[in-house]
């Protein structure tokens, strides 16, 4: 009996082995399902993700952090930096053969700046966007600002990514219902079944740029034939399943499963995005005790990053404490403003409280517990702002439930919320008017609801100011402000290695996980 | 006998009515705001106020059941709010892993439990007694995940016989449909083994005790024609009961391990969809769950008339 | 006829014998014994946790995450004072002492046990009590009872949870809720079989008022088997919670119940298995064990079914 069912076992396995050995296949675990295709209509990161195999851009960020033109061939800058002439390259089509117009540019950057806050910082500035012909357009300005190339080349959520005009017109608050694009790969819309997998193939007629691709810039050369992101939602089973060489990739396992992937030779961890993430605590600033910001002032000297990186990353390799408001390793990274903050100093945080008449009411703490890289965040966050005199009471649920609970202004005992915590693509918050928390513009202001007319203000100036010099003196500006006010903390700073097989080559260092250029052996 | 069957069908629509109700009051009452999980991090509160406007969660309560109960009499099971698919498009893509695992399971307990339950009466009190029913009580009390991590430690970790996770349609190959299958469907199987061989062991020690049995022993029958042509034909009403109701429960058992073996089947579906607040998904799924529910117990009373000459209606 | 297990066949409707006979008829029965021996060792552990060298079951500590059993951590007082403490189970992946955890755990579970179960039972009970004797509402009750029943089990307890914010409360409310139906079905054809004995009927011509028949005639001949589906139910719970907690939708996670001490080890439990081992074998040990009482109590009470 058992000699018949290890034949039945070996039969099976080589029916299975003939199976896997088709072509060029890449099977990725990626962090979430794809359930959303509509990478201008929601942030998620994995429809971003899914926005940068079909789609384009006009400009993209290359390695070094310098925009350079993807989808533009050449653009001219007028002397007073208010007119900008765009002209597309030779050859650009959409997947289903027609060529890419101009009027489908125009139509997909409008769309985008409706949702994205850049966007719509940018569009203060704009005058107008006229199409010169088919292949060239020209953006007029009102006054000079750098957020258009960089607004074009933003690499991270939402991403100005280029659809055809028919379905860019989609209003913005309406999903599209078409997903053609002009990237290097396909969405086969047959094989793609939510909560299993989606499958994307190569495009055939997409012709890359000729200089190597750097980052989310350079030629973005389609180097396997199919690339397959299964909805894994087991995070062991996904290592699992790499280590027995039934998928190529995992794009973030699990920090305390890198040990065993480490240990193996057939596995190679690529730690693709140098700038990493960052780990936040938001305030809701409308409801008491928070809307004192002496006491989101007493939160910044009660809490401090290293526990809650040690907590959740664990490993030193993956994780650095970074006091800075934007990003440590960046042109803004600035401690300026920063000393004797985030130390877990409970009794300077205990005087604050004290001063502001804190009554000892408790605190929501709202704590998500089914993603792997967040859960572990709200026990930390409790314990130390116990320690620093507040009283907590931390709420569990499924991260749906803290985003729907989040945006609700109703007072505490009808639901409401203090404190949540989250984490932010670094690539995300480079800048003032980028990083989303900062905007204190009341009531129009993402959740939390800041309110602070001076950062406003100087986030005006940030957006307004070409000279990079200047941007830093108004970064550190924003910093001394942000030190008064406290919109948000953040807890420090860590990495996300892709792990692959050996046989897997050419993953790009950016800001976000892309496929072309990837290899299989 | 038509009759009879006519009576029962109309009998199972109040009760599917009562679910459905049950089922929209209540996801509708939950705190969770879809709109908001769907506007992402940017959003403002304006944005999301449009998205909740744009699915219609901003009509009242009963506004809204009035429209999802005339579309689903319709045949229409709505879009999901995430997916945006039609549902039933949906669930008809997630059956099949369902299905394939449910067969599988309920294959091994039937095989296995069967005969267990069988022997186990037979030899009544003796050692291989006590294991099989101390083995029922132990299936009852190991969660069913705990089951499913240790397999996969054992059988496709340590001794690499199966794959530790995946599903593959019967379409693309039976060695490899049924290579990634078998782990799954002897987890789940573990506890419909226990639950039907007590039910066998206890249906067939009944008829064992009866006269008629002990007729056939006194005029000298052979054992083996007596157990299986005379006590286990007359066990089998139970014994099909049990095994229906077995088949119910299964719905819960793969929602447990759809997730450890990563299946894409009904048992996922539903836990993304209620994770997402995708009130049409659950709403279907539940629907249907209940359906299938109602209907096997509709199949089992249409059995027990087929099985037992006494039951006459 | 109902799709229910005849497991729970109401019991005949004679007079109920004398409880001492009973009480020796079930010490005497050793599943009964062992049963009751591991439940009752339970009970303790959960009780007297704080005694039994633990440490505060949710103080987290960054730095000794994921340790295994018998390492040892100095630990610092306010005072200055050094102890060494022996994380005999290891620490899980906050630098919590599993040991410590899955004591605690015992009370909480046990409590989820005792609670889901004696609350299903006494709504189940009133329920059924009026669908068996209020006639005109039987239909309506039976019928509502039908369709909670449809749905199944773990997707009713999981749309319950999300009902409510999740806490120990809406836990135990969404375990109660599926074992309802079961309970009021049982209890319901016990009245009907009950009513029908010819010393309940003529107690009912003699103009027994309803309070007293209730008391005298039918609540007795349902202890029995409340009891026994009482066990099944706790034994049940347990299993419940856990299954919860796995899927991410259970009991607060820094709360030490078994299911989420194992949800929360889950993901490692390729390198450290002892999250998912230790409070695994404690929760078998106790669902066995209650298992193993209700069967005992079951053949006892009911000798009917004994032998099965």
């Amino acid at each position: 009996m058992a000699g018949r069912l290890r034949t039945l076992v070996a039969a099976c396995a080589i029916v299975a082995g003939t199976s896997l050995a088709q072509a060029q296949t890449l099977k990725i675990v990626m962090h979430s399902d794809v359930k959303i295709v509509d990478p201008i209509w929601t942030t998620a990161y994995i429809v971003r993700n899914h926005g940068y195999m079909i789609y384009d851009t006009l400009f993209s960020m290359d390695e070094a952090g310098n925009i350079k033109p993807q989808m533009v061939e050449s653009f001219t800058e007028s002397p007073d930096k208010l007119t900008y002439k765009f002209t597309l390259r030779d050859g650009l089509l959409w997947h289903d053969g027609k060529p890419v117009t101009s009027a489908d540019c125009i139509a997909s950057i409008t769309r985008w700046s409706a949702k994205d806050p850049v966007g719509q910082k940018l569009m203060t500035f704009v005058d107008t966007i006229t199409a010169d012909d088919a292949k060239s357009f020209t953006v007029k300005l009102k006054s000079p600002t750098g957020l258009l190339i960089f607004g074009l080349g933003k690499p991270s959520s939402n991403v100005p990514f280029m659809m055809p005009e028919r379905v860019a017109k989609t209003d913005p608050n309406t999903q599209i219902s078409e997903f053609i694009g002009s990237g290097p790969f396909v969405l086969k819309t047959d094989e793609w079944k939510p909560g299993d997998k989606i499958v994307y193939t190569k495009f055939k007629d997409y012709k890359p740029r000729s200089e190597p691709a750097s980052g989310l810039a350079g030629g973005k050369v389609a180097k396997v034939d199919r690339i397959e992101w299964l909805a894994v939602a087991d995070q062991q089973q996904a290592v699992n399943a790499l280590l027995a060489g039934e998928i190529d990739m995992v794009e973030q396992p699990a920090f305390d499963l890198i040990p065993l992937l480490a240990g193996d030779k057939s596995i190679k961890l690529w730690n693709y995005n140098p700038l990493g993430l960052q780990y936040t605590m938001r305030f809701n600033h409308t409801q008491p005790p928070f809307d004192n910001p002496k006491v989101r002032q007493a939160v910044t000297y009660a809490l401090n990053q290293k526990d809650f990186l040690e907590a959740t990353v664990g490993n030193p390799d993956y994780y650095q404490p970074c006091k800075a408001m934007f990003v440590c390793g960046t042109q803004l990274a600035s401690e300026k403003g920063m000393d004797g903050l985030l130390e877990s100093n409970f009794k300077k945080s205990q005087e604050l409280l004290k001063e502001a008449g804190y009554d000892g009411k408790p605190i929501v703490l709202l704590h998500s517990t089914d993603l792997q890289s967040l859960t572990n965040l709200g026990p930390v966050a409790k314990q130390l702002l116990e320690k620093g005199g507040f009283k907590v009471d931390m709420q569990s649920s499924d991260w749906q439930t803290v985003v729907s609970r989040r945006v609700r202004k109703d007072p505490i005992d009808k639901g409401g919320w203090n404190v949540m915590q989250t984490s932010w693509v670094s690539a995300d918050i480079l800048n003032p008017v980028m990083a989303g928390f900062f905007n204190a513009s009341c009531d129009k202001a993402a959740f939390g609801w800041p309110c602070d007319a001076q950062m406003e203000k100087l986030r005006d100036d940030f957006a307004r100011e070409p000279d990079p010099a200047k941007q830093k003196a108004i970064a550190e500006a924003v910093q001394m402000r942000w030190r008064e006010v406290v919109t948000h903390v953040h807890l420090g700073q860590y990495n996300v290695p892709i792990a692959t097989r050996t046989n897997v080559t050419g993953i790009l260092t950016a800001p976000a996980p892309v496929f072309w250029n990837v290899e299989k052996k | 006998m038509l009759g009879y069957i006519l009576r029962r069908l109309l009998a199972t629509i109040p009760v599917l009515v009562i679910v459905a109700v049950l089922v929209f009051l209540m996801l509708r009452l939950t705190p969770g705001d879809p709109a908001a999980v769907i506007a992402g991090d940017n959003a403002n509160t304006e944005q999301i106020a449009l998205i909740r406007n744009r699915l219609g969660l901003d009509q009242p309560i009963l506004t809204q059941f009035l429209i999802w109960a005339g579309n689903l009499l319709r045949g229409e099971l709505g879009e999901s709010f995430f997916f945006k698919k039609p549902i039933g498009e949906l669930i008809i893509g997630r059956i099949e892993p369902t299905l394939s695992l449910a067969f599988a399971t309920m294959l091994i307990a039937i095989s296995v439990a069967i005969p267990l339950g069988v022997l186990a009466a037979y030899k009544h009190g003796s050692w291989i007694d006590r294991i099989v029913m101390g083995f029922s009580v132990l299936g009852f009390s190991v969660p069913v995940f705990v089951i499913g991590y240790a397999l996969i430690y054992v059988f496709a970790i340590t001794l690499g016989w199966f794959p530790v996770q995946g599903y593959q349609p019967l379409s693309s190959g039976f060695g490899g449909f049924l290579q990634r299958l078998v782990l799954p469907a002897v987890t789940l199987s573990v506890i419909y083994i226990a639950l039907i061989a007590r039910m066998t062991r206890a249906s067939v020690l009944e008829v064992l005790n009866e006269d008629y049995i002990r007729t056939a022993r006194a005029k000298g029958q052979v054992e083996r024609k007596i157990l299986f042509r005379h006590a286990l034909k007359n066990a089998a009403v139970p014994i099909v009961t049990v095994v229906g109701i077995g088949i119910a429960l299964l719905i819960g058992g793969v929602v447990v391990t759809e997730s450890v073996y990563s299946i894409p089947g009904l048992g996922r579906l539903t836990v993304d969809a209620v994770l997402a607040r995708d009130y049409p998904t659950i709403q279907a799924v539940i629907l249907l769950f209940s359906g299938v529910y109602v209907g096997i117990n509709l199949l089992i009373d249409l059995a027990y008339s087929l099985f037992d000459p006494r039951i006459r209606y | 006829m109902s799709p229910e297990p005849t497991l729970l066949a109401p019991a005949a409707a004679e007079p109920a014998p004398p409880a001492r006979t009973v009480m020796k008829r079930l010490v005497r029965n050793p599943v009964v014994a062992i049963g009751g021996t591991v439940l009752l060792l339970m009970t303790m552990i959960g009780l007297f946790a704080p005694w039994l060298g633990t440490l505060d079951p949710t103080a987290i500590n960054p730095s000794t995450r994921n340790r295994l059993p018998g390492f040892e951590r100095t630990i610092r007082a306010d005072d200055g004072t050094a102890t060494v403490f022996k994380h005999r189970m290891g620490t899980d992946s906050l630098g919590r002492d599993v040991y410590s955890r899955v004591v605690y755990g015992a009370r909480v579970s046990l409590l989820i046990a005792v609670s889901v179960a004696s609350f299903a039972i006494a709504i189940g009970l009133v329920i059924g009590l009026v669908a068996g004797y209020v006639r005109p509402l039987d239909g309506i009750i039976m019928r509502f009872m039908d369709g909670l029943m449809a749905i199944p089990g773990i997707l009713l307890a999981i749309a319950v949870v999300s009902l409510f914010r999740s806490g120990l409360v809406s836990v135990i409310i969404a375990i109660i809720v599926p074992e309802i139906p079961r309970v009021v079905r049982v209890v319901r054809s016990i009245v009907l079989s009950v009513r029908e004995e010819p010393y309940v009927e003529a107690a009912i011509m003699a103009g027994t008022r309803l309070p007293k028949l209730m008391v005298r005639h039918i609540l007795p001949n349902t202890i029995a088997p409340l009891i026994v589906q009482g066990t099944f139910i706790a034994a049940s719970a347990i299993l419940v919670e856990a299954i919860l907690s796995f899927l991410g939708i259970g009991i607060p996670p820094e709360i030490p119940t078994w299911g989420n001490i194992m949800a929360e080890g889950r993901n490692l439990f390729r390198v450290f298995p002892h999250n998912i081992l230790y409070p695994g074998i404690f929760l078998a040990l106790t669902v066995l064990a209650v298992n193993m009482l209700g069967d005992g109590l079951r053949d006892t009470l009911d000798p009917k079914m004994a032998g099965r």
